[in-house]
């Protein structure tokens, strides 16, 4: 059982070949009323709920690799690998939690974002209806699941973040957020004297420690953490799941901030909870920090935990109409 | 490798011990957060030949209807067993459970209850949803589909070789609790 699993993703032109969509399908972006978005969103979610991007599998791998060959954070790291070519081969979902499902919307002027949500929505349905996706969304008081992972007050799920730009391209982002990671998201507010955190780089720092230590195995380690700095209880939260898109190994912009990420990687991976909490050297796979403006009265730390199977995809219409997926 | 098959004795659990590999066989019931706390409240009686000796699998597994009205599971690891933590105790000894699989661990009420009743927690890998879902073999039935759910529903499943660690057996031992324990210690040393 302890041989290394190589990852052996099918090729872009083979998930092609299984796509919803005709063959050369094209949006018309030059009529952005009559665009509709409804087939190459299902074709996205199709793709993002059994296949995960490059980046985190090559961060499984190398801390597959760090581990010592035959013990259990090895074997587990293993298995994450060979259940991500399963999925990938048979397209079925790599967890059975196939998350909240969240939606980043950027767009010219000119689309209908009441048009764009229901046709995506309808994606979202389809989708369901496939076995891609489970119905991840019921009443909070009696659990009753609508079946369909619709929010009938449209208000929380699926979710959506809507931006207008100024280029001709249509954008979609998605990322399905299980909910075991989701819940151990933690936000501070600093100064923290049980922590003994202040409003400096040094206090956020003890945040997100004390937040990872908390998790252990609970988010599915190894995880990828957002973190936002200031902001205010809901800009802060909703800036720390967007940094979760950032592909692990690009750099931060700020360099400071980029030493700071990674240092504290490598303190994290110290803590020995391992993955799923079995112990190792493979805790964290990157942290993602941002500095927000905030209040002067409010210093909020807010940490989104993703857990290893970060299931993200971005679709891109092309000037030319053209689909481009990037998984 | 230990190879279990249910239903499993007290014996056979009594002799687990924390870090133990186990290839799981037979019937497994999955319950999660609705059925526990309707497992801890109303105590229904037809659960108890249905779990008595028997595995229970913290999961909400994704499934398929098949053409001819059966059921296929496409993806089936664990979810997160401490939000089961205020029930897990009381079920297990309500109903005679000989195992829980879940991920993530269980608080200090559930290691009481594994150790009185005699039984283990065993721990599976998360998001490894396709890879369990394989080894799952059958539907044999399904239990409160309509009042709770697909994702909360009483699944009965055959599995076969289902890959699991003992992390927490029937005498106190819990590895979730040593690596917290460690992880711990070394936070404070990284905050010092």
């Amino acid at each position: 059982m302890s041989e290394c699993v190589v990852p052996t993703l099918t090729s872009k032109e083979v998930v092609a070949s299984k796509s919803v969509l005709p063959d050369g399908w094209k949006a018309d972006l030059t009529n952005l009323k009559a665009l509709d978005l409804t087939l190459a969103v299902m074709e996205l979610l199709r793709r993002t709920t059994s296949r995960l991007p490059q980046d985190v599998i090559d961060a499984i791998v190398k801390g597959r690799d760090a581990e010592e060959e035959g013990s259990r954070a090895f074997n587990t790291l293993n298995d994450m690998v060979r259940n991500i070519n399963l999925a990938d081969g048979q397209v079925t979902p790599l967890c059975q939690d196939t998350g909240s499902v969240i939606f980043w919307v950027r767009h010219p002027f000119g689309l209908s974002q009441r048009a764009a949500r229901a046709q995506i929505r309808a994606a979202v349905v389809e989708a369901t209806k496939r076995s891609w996706l489970r119905p991840n969304c019921v009443e909070s008081l009696s659990g009753k699941n609508s079946g369909t992972n619709m929010d009938p007050f449209h208000e929380h799920h699926p979710a959506f973040h809507f931006e207008e730009w100024d280029r001709p391209e249509v954008e979609i982002s998605v990322m399905q957020k299980g909910g075991g990671c989701e819940n151990v998201g933690a936000q501070y507010r600093l100064p923290d004297a049980a922590l003994g955190a202040g409003r400096d780089i040094k206090g956020v720092r003890k945040c997100i420690i004390d937040a990872v230590v908390k998790a252990q195995g609970q988010g599915c380690s190894p995880g990828i953490l957002g973190v936002a700095i200031g902001g205010d209880r809901v800009t802060g939260y909703e800036k720390s799941k967007e940094l979760i898109l950032r592909k692990l190994g690009t750099a931060n912009a700020d360099p400071k901030m980029d030493a700071f990420e990674k240092d504290l990687t490598a303190d994290l991976n110290t803590l020995g909870i391992g993955p799923m909490g079995y112990g190792g050297v493979t805790t964290a796979l990157g942290i993602h920090v941002e500095e927000m403006y905030r209040h002067p009265a409010s210093f909020y730390v807010s940490i989104s935990y993703m857990c290893w199977s970060s299931r993200r995809g971005t679709l891109t219409f092309l000037a030319n109409g053209q689909p481009s997926y990037d998984l | 490798m230990i190879r279990l098959t249910t239903p499993i004795t007290e014996d056979q659990v009594r002799q687990l011990k924390v870090g133990d590999e186990v290839l799981l066989n037979g019937r497994v019931v999955l319950s999660r957060d609705i059925g526990h706390k309707f497992m801890k409240e109303q105590k229904p009686e037809w659960l108890k030949p249905i779990l008595e000796n028997m595995v229970i699998y913290h999961c909400g597994p994704v499934v398929k209807k098949n053409a001819d009205g059966s059921w296929s599971f496409v993806a089936a690891g664990p979810t997160t067993s401490i939000r089961e933590e205020p029930y897990q105790a009381d079920v297990i000894e309500t109903y005679k459970v000989r195992g829980v699989i879940g991920k993530g661990g269980m608080g200090k009420k559930t290691s009481e209850g594994l150790q009185k009743t005699g039984a283990v927690y065993l721990h599976a890998t998360g998001g490894a949803g396709s890879l369990l879902a394989e080894r799952v073999k059958r539907v044999v039935d399904v239990k409160m589909l309509e009042e709770f759910g697909s994702p909360e529903a009483f699944w009965i499943i055959e599995v076969e070789d289902f890959p699991l660690v003992v992390t927490m057996d029937s005498h106190g031992g819990s590895l979730h609790e040593i690596v917290a324990q460690q992880s711990q210690e070394r936070a404070k040393a990284l905050m010092a």
